[in-house]
């Protein structure tokens, strides 16, 4: 904190400040005083006190103020803490500021200020290590570890296009159980293996390290960066669940005895995997977004698709489309608030290479393509008429744009439209599939649907 | 503890706000801002793993003070006092040592509860250590004029 005019002026705001000293016992002594700034003079000036203060010494002095909300506690935390000497001046006590440090949650949020301190965290817990001889490690149970650390809600991503890929099958006459748990199964393996590779390979760039504004959407799992987890238990995580996909994905190809689906596994595999791995580093190259579409659009429906009818088609392909684009977007919002962190750690995102009314555009482009495809190709025939029901998503999407005009530079007021853009992928992805739902349903049920369902 | 004056006592239960000056590396005064946590006989402070240099401060010299100057944060009550004490730091287990004041935090701070049920997503805030100041002498001013000299006790043994 700079001891300029501004910090004078902040000093302003508070009714009166605390005086700190160290007494000659060895005590810390403190009182309240009324005060004074002179800016001008780099100063303040202090109304006598019942206590006399000491000249001879450093004192600290501090102003602080909170908001009672009965209820619940308080809000409006901020402080300013200034060291330097008293000294008499005209008849006057006025304490001159050498160095000031405060913290004003109007301008760092609380918990960009925590994020700003895992390092002393991280000191202190290794420094009572020392002090006991045994490893004090921060703790959550093992259930949550695991959600955080694997990031589990966002397989929704996967669920999604491997549903619809089934759908799809289903609605061409080819349907089989275990194939479909089978394939849900491998694609979350490797979707969590993503997850945590990318947590690993961010932690090893220095990309969430330099995040201090992660939220529930952005900025990784930080399990390494809180010490929950440790960067080779993360690594092996990573590794066991690639594992697991791809032992399923073997067997899921020799079992149906598909080379299509093989190619449509490898290249799933190589997209997961170099997303953040060197030396690819599709995210680093400004690919990631496009890269994302396509593994969880695409690859995703065409391989479950694939592995029930166990033949390539065109309508998978067309459906993946828009189920890509919303996926991309997820992670495009998400990449809003991280950009600064991601800058500087070298990953070329589209908000990071992109001004913010590019950026804007670009959501808006990008959501207005996803359903303009189902608006033109479901009346057409391409996909199946009761598809159309994935327009009702629209509203979301123009949330989601106002969302993002409107916090673009507010980390945290930005997640409430990060989670309506994650809802916006689940809605209109789910929607797409409730549209083959009810054309399998009419298929079965009638021999010669209605014109509607064909 | 009978010795603490019943002013000094009602402003402790209240406050939402107190002033923990600890003394630094170098021997100067180090001052912060918490919720001080009063059970009638000993004032407990918090302090997160995060922002823990006041606890290995507290460690080389257990010597603190703790201000109440802030009406806004005692329901009104005009009384401020300044008490001196000897602190120790409790963190057996710095996942849940600190919660045997949690009844005490939650009546100052409702919404604990609340992140305390997030705590999936904090859980760096929750792993904490316990102050707990033994008080030994309070200046206080009952009015809260400042500008008069404060009045004084001393726990019982304490020779100043």
């Amino acid at each position: 904190m700079n001891i300029d005019r501004d910090l004078f002026a902040k000093l302003d705001t508070y009714p009166h400040i605390v005086v700190c000293w160290i007494a000659d016992d060895g005590y810390p002594l403190q009182t309240a005083a009324a005060f004074e700034t002179d800016a001008g003079r780099g100063q303040v000036r202090i109304s006598p006190t019942g206590v006399a203060l000491p000249r001879d010494r450093e004192v600290n002095i501090i102003a602080s103020h909170i908001r009672p909300k009965p209820g619940e506690g308080y809000d409006e935390r901020r402080y300013i803490s200034l060291w330097g000497r008293i000294h008499p001046e005209d008849g006057a006590i006025v304490f001159r500021p050498e160095r000031a440090w405060g913290w004003d949650e109007n301008d760092i949020p609380f918990f960009e200020y925590a994020e700003r301190s895992n390092h002393q965290a991280a000191k202190y817990l290794s420094r009572l290590s020392q002090e006991r001889g045994i490893d004090v490690k921060p703790r959550l149970s093992p259930i949550w570890t695991f959600f955080l650390a694997t990031r589990l809600p966002f397989l929704t991503a996967t669920f999604i296009p491997i549903l619809l890929g089934i759908a799809i099958a289903a609605n061409d006459g080819f349907f089989s159980w275990g194939f479909a748990i089978g394939t849900i199964v491998a694609g979350a393996a490797i979707h969590i293996g993503l997850n945590v590779a990318n947590d690993v390979f961010d932690a090893l760039s220095g990309a969430d390290d330099a995040n201090v504004n992660p939220t529930q959407y952005s900025g990784g799992s930080r399990v390494i960066q809180y010490g929950l987890v440790s960067l080779p238990k993360m690594a092996l995580i990573s590794v066991t669940a690639y594992a697991v996909g791809l032992a399923l994905g073997l067997y899921l190809v020799i079992a149906r005895q598909s080379p299509e689906l093989l190619v449509i596994g490898l290249a799933g595999l190589l997209i997961s995997v170099f997303y953040t791995a060197p030396p690819v580093r599709l995210v680093h190259r400004g690919l990631g977004e496009i890269a994302t579409g396509i593994g969880f659009g695409p690859v995703m429906v065409l391989g479950a698709y694939v592995v029930q009818a166990q033949q390539l088609a065109w309508e998978p392909l067309l459906a993946s489309i828009p189920v890509g684009i919303f996926i991309s977007l997820v992670l495009y919002v998400n990449e809003i608030p991280d950009r600064s962190g991601d800058a500087a750690a070298g990953k070329r995102t589209l908000p990071v290479r992109w001004s913010q009314p590019a950026v804007i555009r670009g959501f808006l482009v990008a959501v207005a393509a996803a359903f303009l495809l189902i608006a033109v190709a479901a009346p057409s025939g391409a996909l199946p008429r009761p598809t159309l029901i994935a327009l009702l998503a629209m509203p979301i999407a123009f949330e989601v744009y106002r969302g993002i005009r409107r916090d673009y530079n507010a980390p945290y007021e930005l997640m409430a439209t990060m989670g309506r853009n994650v809802q916006l992928h689940l809605v209109a992805g789910l929607l797409l599939f409730a549209g083959y739902l009810v054309a399998v349903i009419a298929e079965r049920v009638s021999s010669s649907p209605p014109g509607v369902f064909t | 503890m009978t010795w603490i004056p019943a002013a000094v006592d009602a402003v402790l239960r209240k406050a939402l706000v107190a002033e923990l000056t600890v003394v630094g590396q170098s021997g100067q005064p180090l001052t912060h801002p918490l919720i001080p946590l009063w059970d009638g006989e000993r004032l407990y402070m918090t302090s997160s793993v995060l922002f823990s240099k006041k606890v290995v401060h507290i460690k080389r010299n257990p010597k603190v003070s703790v201000a109440v100057t802030d009406p806004a944060g005692t329901g009104g009550i005009p009384t401020r006092c300044t008490v001196q004490g000897d602190a120790r730091i409790l963190e057996d287990d710095p996942h849940e040592s600190w919660a045997e004041v949690l009844p005490l935090w939650r009546a100052k701070e409702p919404a604990i509860d609340a992140f305390l049920g997030k705590r999936f997503a904090l859980p760096l805030f929750f792993e904490r250590s316990l102050i707990e100041i033994t008080l030994r002498r309070i200046l206080y001013w009952a009015d809260g004029d400042v500008a008069k000299p404060p009045e004084e006790a001393m726990a019982p043994g304490v020779v100043r």
